[in-house]
């Protein structure tokens, strides 16, 4: 990146000139500066400190914006609201300083609203955990909600009303939304159009209605990008009306997924990983298990978990879809692709011999046939109320939403619009290109005119849509928030805020009610109108406390409904197919910045992603042998390597009269010509983080190829020239090493001790202190084992690793570098993967569908720790209950320990890699666990912060410390229960019953490190029919 | 007499170590004992001419190299196994086989720190004057000249004397050394 | 010249005295010796030489110093390879500084008379070298200001280093060697700072060369113990250097990394710093006779017995290389087999084979008489050679560290401009401080000089 021409004196220069009231002002005017937006859009996240050449600038940079911040991030501290903030002269109930509380409270996301408890220290939310009494999470979450809480933090977002850009107060807006509705109310809302995102939660659809009722002619909008119609309009294609489906995968032996990846994401997945997980749960060789086909065209946590995998392009789904019905006798009838024919016949069978107790899932971006073939099977295998029900939706208005954009684009550009009040969506950077909805709204020059008269955009930062609205509320986080939303099966999941708002933010229902006959209504007050209003929830009163501190109404889920399958496969018109020699591109939401909300997360942007392990930038997906005949490969620098960074060929794709440049990046098992586009990348403006990462991929996504478009390879073209990717793990071959246990079903009945057969553990005489006494661990043996049959590679313990332990974010740079910070990493294998590395040269059948596997790797807190041996100041040391302790303020950082680690779990702070200077960051740091500076290693410590808590606890009450009473961070987050620790001392613990079993094995056991850390083989299920062949 | 005070000894230069140890030889056996020889390196047989013993050097050496090993190893034991003892790595408290490199090292420092000042102490370094820098030939003494000095605190010492030996053993130049 | 003695331009003594030029008595050998400090007037290029060498030093500082600002991420390493070029040049520099030592003692205590005109640089680039090296541990320290927790210092917190670390083994043998080397080059100094006190015109140089001297005499009683020690420090220095070496190859040895983890790396570790040492005495050996006019001290003789010792400690090396593989394969290590597929056809393969090209294959020609006396050819197969061995180094560090037990964390490693920096820096310090070597102290060992004139002089009888 070119140092930018305007130094910082210049920039200080232009503020200092302006009064401190100007300031934000100031700062916009100077954004339109280009070189000024180059200072601010660096390479670097801002958590992060930029390479060594220019961190001066960006250092003196963050200087100035903390100046303007301190005030509204220190005055944020506090639950009390601002005008009460004073030191604690009396302390508040239940609050003992330097004690963490946890509230409960919940995240709206998609369909779907996250049941979650927040811990609170000295009223600063700073970790996000997972309610256990919550259906939505059963006490885990996943990377969104762990990641959340940064987005609270996050020094980018709008801190209040500005318009035109500029600095605007609260009641100046609600005097001119007044003023509007005053204008509208004549036309009865003639002209008046809401936009949201799908709505959860009935408060706001209320608030909402009551505009409607007061506007009678106004219409609600609604556009989820990542979300697609087709279980929507699948629904009602097999029932004649929108229902909500809600999967029991726990009920079911027999799973076949047409392209959904419901384990690991769309509504319900982090419930439907924890009831799929414990159908994987293996105690001995006599207990059963479930199986999971997946067909998909490109490998999502789902297909990776699969028992048995079919790479199909997203078209032949539904092909595949038909035929199935057809062989389950449900009429129609489809040709399938040569690949599918043997599969299609052991599934059908599979299926039928398991009528009740199968389920079939279709994806969220398949077509709504897909999902009513899925609705009809499902009923002819008799697993309707068994293994899935349906329920009245949970969305408060189900309604086409690429319909509805559809129409509100229309009629803006009729000039029926005078009004339009976007909330909480981006529609300028999501909507479909065709749509154009950017000249829709924006000032068009050469008419000197607006088509709509007034914009009103609520958000959480001045983003691509927020740029070219007049208005731009700063919208709160849901940390700031009281509201509700309903989960997935429709439970009422009541939202309270963990802090007052940072700055001068309000809640999308403050900003709607602005335009209500009664704006002045707190969120409070709206929430318990509406839940008092609500036949369900009779008596607020006597109930409110006991719903806030359960972060839910009990027994508010929907009542599974009778739905009537008015659809036959058969009059189905003929399936839409793409010609063989064309290459289907397909869109999805990235597994870490999802549809873009999350791009200028700086954890999520720097986790490595399940599957391709590629972070800060997406990259289009091509199968390998596709790779092979478009001549695209990768390059290993010579910087970084393998860990860290690779040249990537750059390709131009020329879709629908539009155009992007993306980076190229082959993924085995990816079906044949097909090219994955992930969504929410490429922001023009998303913040200092999010910024010109990666391409955009809604740039080519059109409204009649939402999910997939096709187009002959030649739209294809290599621009010659290469990019650099940020690869966290580019070698996916275990070269014969036993890293990974893996076996079948049968193996492992056959030879239950099949993972440790071909260990060649050193017996323990073998020892230069022969006759030594070993140190004992008499009191407690912390110890962690991992099932690595549960574990999907979801990520959520990365995250929430780095949220407990205060772990730094590094950036692109220094990610290349191979110099990322994250305490536990989620290895991606690739069983009987031939070629070393993925370059399409060294392509080879054995990539075509390879067995894919995850294992996450924290420290391993081995006994005869190899760190330790070498340190040379005794920095890393035993504790007497045997973990592998790392003292920051001794260590000297000679990297000893790391070159001499075998599993490669210690991090060194190559840099000053943490924050020192953003207030907001200050806020979000978990006060018991030390902030690391430059020069020192660090690693995984079993959250030894939790494990001291539970001790102090124990001493005080004199008991033992039960097992279950310290959950770690990556433990309690993890949706599968894939991840447990205790005492192994405690022959009764979880953890020592699941040591003694067979399929427990010991990672590289042979160097006799004996690791605390130990791993569960993982055991798959495939049929015998199709292993056969 | 009363010069005699004032007088360190006599000294004889010589052009080769060979004339220097016939002269010293011969001073010897004329039953002079306080005598010293000068030369610009060590001349082979010229102590057993002069009939000095075996000195302390290797002793002292010695001392030093026990000091620095026995100490160096107790020091480790001691750090490691008693005063603050850690887990590391599990490996017994006193991992003797680990601690054997420092001890040696300590030996070698020990012995060679012994063995350079002990030397110097013995011979009394530095040094800055000495009587027989008073004769201004002397300054050869460094570099292609060989001298014998008889000193004046030789029971036997008769300055007349002591100058007829050393012309009798050819000695180039004589010279009186002042004591001042 | 005394008429007493023989001609020297007689057959014979030529013959008997190869390691002297002919024609020598004490005062023409104190003469050339002690002019090229005293008289001669410094020579323009030694000025040229000198600055240059100081701003490469220069180089050097900003280097460290932009370290202690920004912290070792401005080098080239990362996770997996956690040392790059600080440990390879310090392993390059400690292995140089063998050659001093081990001529001064060893051929003192083998009684090779030939070593006598060289040992006093020979000792002198040790120091220096050991100097170079010493940075390196220092500074690839995350945090070198608290560096001083590796010497056992009572803190208050009652913390003493952790003995078991291959790393503290380091601290005690690399600081031992340097004191040794110090005092065995010093105590060899003594009798010739007197020479230069006693002839030296200038008044300043009197009295500086006076209190260096500390006012040696040339007394035999002096000369007795002075000679004992000698003796005991040569005994002393001939384990400490072989022991040296060994300890920084228990750095890699007795870590668990495959590469590192093998048992014949202490003596080809030695073999290979005596190699590069040799190597680095002849590259300055051979400027220095040239510059200075002192082809009858330093004679073909030993130029010649270098290049043998060259090759013989060359060979030891190959026989190492050899076995390393050997033992890996024959191990069946699985991790160790990989490592020496990687070494063959890795990433880093070229590095391999260049190095056995200049450690192995190139010496051989050092088997022929004619190429052992063609002094250019000498002088670059020396710099031929500290470049293998510099090479080897890099290969054992890095390679190994590229690919070890698991495979996702494996990764690659390229030096940035500031390792190079700190490289070339420290060259440039090592052949500073040699020019103000010679310029400021006798280069030759004027009193062993002297009495190798006597002894040739009584053979000549």
């Amino acid at each position: 990146m070119p140092r930018s021409s305007m130094d910082l004196a210049t920039v200080r220069a232009k503020l200092q000139s302006k009064t401190g009231k100007q300031y934000w002002r100031t700062l916009e005017e100077l954004a339109d500066n280009p070189e000024f937006a180059e200072l601010l859009h660096r390479e670097f996240p801002r958590q992060a400190p930029s390479e060594w050449d220019d961190s001066v600038d960006r250092r003196d940079f963050l200087k100035l914006m903390a100046a303007s911040l301190a005030f509204a991030g220190l005055a944020g501290c506090g639950r009390t609201s601002e005008q009460y903030i004073v030191p604690y002269v009396k302390q508040p109930d239940g609050m003992t300083l330097g004690k963490p509380q946890f509230y409960a409270t919940a995240m709206p996301f998609g369909a779907d609203a996250i049941g979650l408890l927040v811990e609170s220290h000295e009223g600063r939310p700073t970790k996000i955990e997972g309610n256990p009494d919550h259906p939505s999470s059963l006490g885990a979450t996943n990377v969104f909600a762990q990641a959340s809480v940064l987005n609270l933090y996050d020094p980018d977002r709008a801190q209040t009303v500005t318009k035109f850009g500029e600095i605007q107060t609260w009641s100046l807006f609600v005097e001119s939304a007044q003023a509007m509705a005053a204008a509208m109310k004549a036309s009865n809302g003639e002209g008046f159009r809401i936009l949201t995102g799908i709505i959860t939660s009935p408060t706001l659809a209320a608030q909402i209605q009551s505009l409607l009722t007061l506007f009678p002619k106004a219409k609600w909008h609604q556009w989820e990008p990542a979300l697609g119609d087709g279980t929507r309009e699948g629904a009602k294609l097999a029932f004649g009306s929108y229902l909500n489906t809600v999967y029991r995968p726990e009920k079911a032996e027999v799973i076949l997924s047409l392209d959904s990846d419901f384990l690991g994401s769309g509504p319900g997945h982090i419930r439907y990983a924890r009831e799929f997980s414990r159908r994987r749960k293996l105690n001995g060789p006599s207990d059963t298990m479930n199986r999971l086909y997946v067909a998909e065209p490109t490998p999502s946590v789902t297909g990776a978990t699969a028992d048995q995998r079919l790479p199909l392009r997203a078209t032949e789904i539904e092909l595949f879809a038909r035929a199935l019905a057809a062989k389950l006798g449900l009429g129609g009838s489809a040709t399938l692709p040569p690949a599918g024919e043997k599969w299609l016949e052991a599934v059908a069978k599979d299926l039928q011999s398991h009528k009740g107790a199968s389920l079939v899932v279709a994806g969220e971006q398949q077509p709504a046939e897909v999902h009513a073939l899925a609705h009809a099977m499902n009923a002819a295998l008799g697993n309707v109320g068994t293994t899935l029900y349906y329920t009245q939706p949970v969305e408060q208005r189900p309604v086409n939403h690429l319909d509805s954009l559809r129409g509100l684009c229309s009629d803006i550009y009729d000039g029926k619009v005078e009004t339009l009040l976007i909330v909480g969506v981006n529609p300028v950077y999501t909507a479909p290109h065709d749509f154009d909805f950017a000249s829709k709204i924006k000032f068009d020059l050469e008419k000197k005119s607006k088509r709509v008269k007034n914009t009103i955009y609520v958000g959480s930062h001045f983003d691509e849509t927020a740029e070219l609205c007049d208005w731009h509320v700063a919208e709160s986080h849901y940390l700031e928030t009281w509201g509700d939303a309903r989960s997935f099966d429709g439970t009422l999941s009541v939202i309270q805020p963990l802090i007052a708002p940072l700055y001068r933010t309000h809640s999308a229902r403050e900003a709607l009610a602005a335009f209500g006959d009664k704006p002045g209504t707190s969120d409070y007050d709206a929430l318990r109108a509406r839940l008092s209003a609500d036949e369900l929830t009779i008596g607020v009163d006597d109930n409110w406390r006991k719903w806030l501190n359960d972060g839910l109404v009990a027994g508010s889920a929907f009542a599974p409904v009778g739905a009537v399958l008015k659809f036959s496969p058969a009059s189905l018109p003929a399936a839409k197919t793409t010609p063989a020699t064309d290459i289907e591109f397909i869109f999805r939401p990235d597994p870490c910045v999802y549809d873009g909300r999350f791009a200028n997360n700086g954890w999520l942007q720097e986790l490595p992603k399940p599957v391709t392990k590629l972070t800060w930038d997406n990259a289009a997906l091509v199968s390998p042998k596709s790779a092979q005949t478009l001549e695209l490969a990768h390059h290993v620098a010579w910087r970084g390597g393998e860990h860290g960074k690779v040249y990537s060929n750059v390709i131009d794709i020329a879709l629908s009269e539009s155009k992007v440049t993306a980076a190229a990046w082959t993924v085995p098992g990816q079906a044949d010509g097909v090219v994955v586009l992930p969504l929410g990348y490429g922001r023009k403006k998303a913040g200092y983080t999010g910024t010109n990462k990666g391409f955009n991929a809604y740039a080519v996504r059109t409204s009649d190829a939402l999910w997939t478009a096709s187009a002959p390879a030649s739209v294809i073209k290599k621009t010659g020239e290469d990019y650099p990717l940020a690869c966290t793990q580019y070698h996916f071959n275990m070269e014969g090493r036993q890293i990974l246990a893996t076996g079948t079903l049968e193996e492992y009945r056959k030879s239950p001790n099949f993972a440790n057969e071909h260990a060649e553990l050193p017996p323990k005489e073998l020892s230069l202190y022969k006759g030594e006494a070993e140190f004992p661990y008499h009191r407690d043996k912390w110890a962690m084992a991992i099932d690595l049959n549960k574990c999907n590679g979801c990520n959520a313990c990365v995250v929430a690793c780095q949220s407990e332990n205060n772990i730094p974010v590094v950036g692109k740079d220094q990610v290349m570098r191979g110099r990322e910070m994250h305490w536990i990493r989620i290895d991606r294998y690739y069983e009987k993967a031939k070629s070393a590395t993925n370059d399409p040269s060294s392509y080879d059948e054995s990539l075509f569908n390879p067995p894919t596997f995850f294992q996450p790797v924290p420290c391993q807190q081995c006994e005869n720790a190899p760190c330790e041996q070498v340190c040379p100041v005794g920095a890393t040391l035993h504790s007497a209950e045997g973990l592998n302790d790392m003292t920051y303020n001794r260590c000297i950082g000679t990297r000893y320990c790391s070159n001499n680690c075998p599993y490669k779990v210690r991090r060194f702070n190559f840099l000053r890699f943490q924050d020192w200077e953003t207030p907001q960051l200050k806020l979000l740091r978990n006060p018991e666990v030390t902030v690391r500076s430059r020069g020192v290693m660090e690693k995984c410590t079993y959250c030894v912060q939790r494990i001291n808590n539970a001790r102090i606890e124990s001493e005080k009450y004199n008991a033992p410390i039960h097992d279950g009473a310290i959950v770690t961070a990556c433990e309690q987050a993890c949706p599968t229960e894939a991840i447990v620790f205790g005492n192994a001392n405690d022959p009764n613990s979880r953890v020592a019953q699941l040591k003694a079993q067979q399929r427990n094995y010991t990672l590289l056991g042979e160097l006799n490190a004996r690791p605390r850390t130990t791993y569960l083989a993982a055991v798959r299920n495939p049929n015998p029919e199709l292993e056969s062949a | 007499m009363h010069q005699r005070s004032h007088i360190y000894g006599i000294m004889g230069e010589f052009r080769e170590p060979q004339e220097l140890l016939h002269a010293v030889e011969k001073i010897r056996e004329a039953g002079y004992r306080r005598v010293n020889a000068y030369s610009p390196f060590p001349v082979e047989g010229l102590s057993e001419a002069l009939g000095l013993k075996r000195n302390m050097v290797p002793f002292i050496c010695l001392l030093g190299g026990l000091v620095g090993g026995v100490g160096g190893f107790f020091f480790q034991y001691w750090a490691a196994a008693i005063t603050y003892p850690q887990n590391i790595g599990g490996r017994p408290l006193n991992s003797w086989p680990a601690f054997i490199p420092v001890t040696f090292e300590m030996t070698i420092l020990g012995a060679s720190l012994a063995a350079v000042f002990g030397m110097l102490a013995l011979n009394k370094l530095p040094q800055p004057h000495h009587p027989v820098f008073n004769v201004h030939r002397f300054v050869h003494a460094t570099s292609d000249r060989f001298f014998v000095c008889i000193e004046a605190k030789d029971p036997k010492f008769h300055l007349p004397e002591c100058a007829r030996l050393l012309e009798q053993v050819h000695a180039r130049h004589i010279a009186e050394v002042s004591d001042d | 010249m005394s008429a007493s003695q023989p001609p020297f331009d007689s057959p014979e003594i030529r013959r008997l005295t190869p390691v002297l030029g002919p024609g020598h008595t004490y005062g023409s050998v104190t003469d050339k010796i002690s002019s090229i400090v005293l008289t001669r007037p410094t020579s323009l290029g030694w000025y040229i030489g000198f600055l240059i060498s100081f701003g490469l030093t220069g180089v050097l500082t900003v280097a460290i110093g932009w370290l202690v600002t920004k912290g070792v991420g401005i080098w080239g390493i990362n996770i997996p390879i956690g040392w790059g070029f600080a440990i390879v040049n310090f392993v390059w520099w400690i292995g140089i500084g063998h050659a001093g030592t081990l001529i001064s003692a060893i051929l003192f205590l083998l009684n090779q008379k030939w070593r006598t005109s060289i040992n006093r640089f020979a000792e002198a680039m040790t120091l220096f070298a050991v100097a170079c090296a010493g940075i390196f541990p220092l500074i690839h320290t995350g945090r070198p200001w608290m560096a001083f927790y590796m010497f056992p210092y009572p803190s208050t917190m009652g913390l003493w280093p952790q003995f078991r670390s291959p790393l503290i083994w380091d601290v005690f043998a690399v600081s031992t060697y340097g004191t040794v080397s110090l005092m065995f080059w010093f105590v060899g100094l003594i009798p010739d700072l007197a020479t230069l006190r006693d002839r030296a015109t200038e008044k300043h140089m009197k009295i500086i060369y006076g209190m260096l001297s500390m006012g040696w005499r040339g007394s035999a009683r002096h000369w007795h113990r002075y000679q004992s020690a000698y003796l005991l420090l040569a005994g002393l220095a001939t384990p400490l250097v072989l022991s040296v070496h060994t300890v920084v190859s228990f750095d890699f040895a007795i870590a668990i990394v495959p590469g590192w983890h093998t048992t014949v790396f202490p003596p080809y570790f030695v073999a290979g710093a005596i190699y590069s040492g040799f190597a680095m005495v002849l590259s300055i050996a051979i400027p220095l006779r040239k510059a200075y006019g002192l082809e009858d001290f330093i004679t073909m003789r030993h130029l010649d017995n270098m290049a043998k010792v060259m090759l013989a400690t060359g060979l030891i090396v190959a026989y190492g290389y050899f076995f390393e593989f050997f033992l890996s394969l024959y191990s069946g290590n699985k991790f160790d087999v990989f490592l020496v597929n990687q070494r063959l056809h890795g990433p880093y393969a070229p590095f391999y084979y260049s190095l056995i090209l200049c450690n192995i294959l190139l010496p051989q020609s050092l088997w022929s008489y004619k190429l052992r006396h063609n002094v250019p050819f000498l002088f670059i197969m020396s710099i031929i050679v500290n470049i293998g061995m510099w090479l080897e180094r890099f290969v054992i560090v890095v390679i190994s560290l590229t690919r070890d037990f698991t495979p996702s964390a494996w990764g690659r490693y390229t030096p940035t401009v500031w390792d190079w920096a700190t490289f070339i820096g420290t060259i440039g310090m090592f052949v500073m401080l040699l020019f103000l070597f010679v310029r400021v102290l006798p280069a030759i060992s004027i009193a062993e000089m002297s009495e190798l004139v006597s002894e040739t002089s009584e053979d000549g009888k």
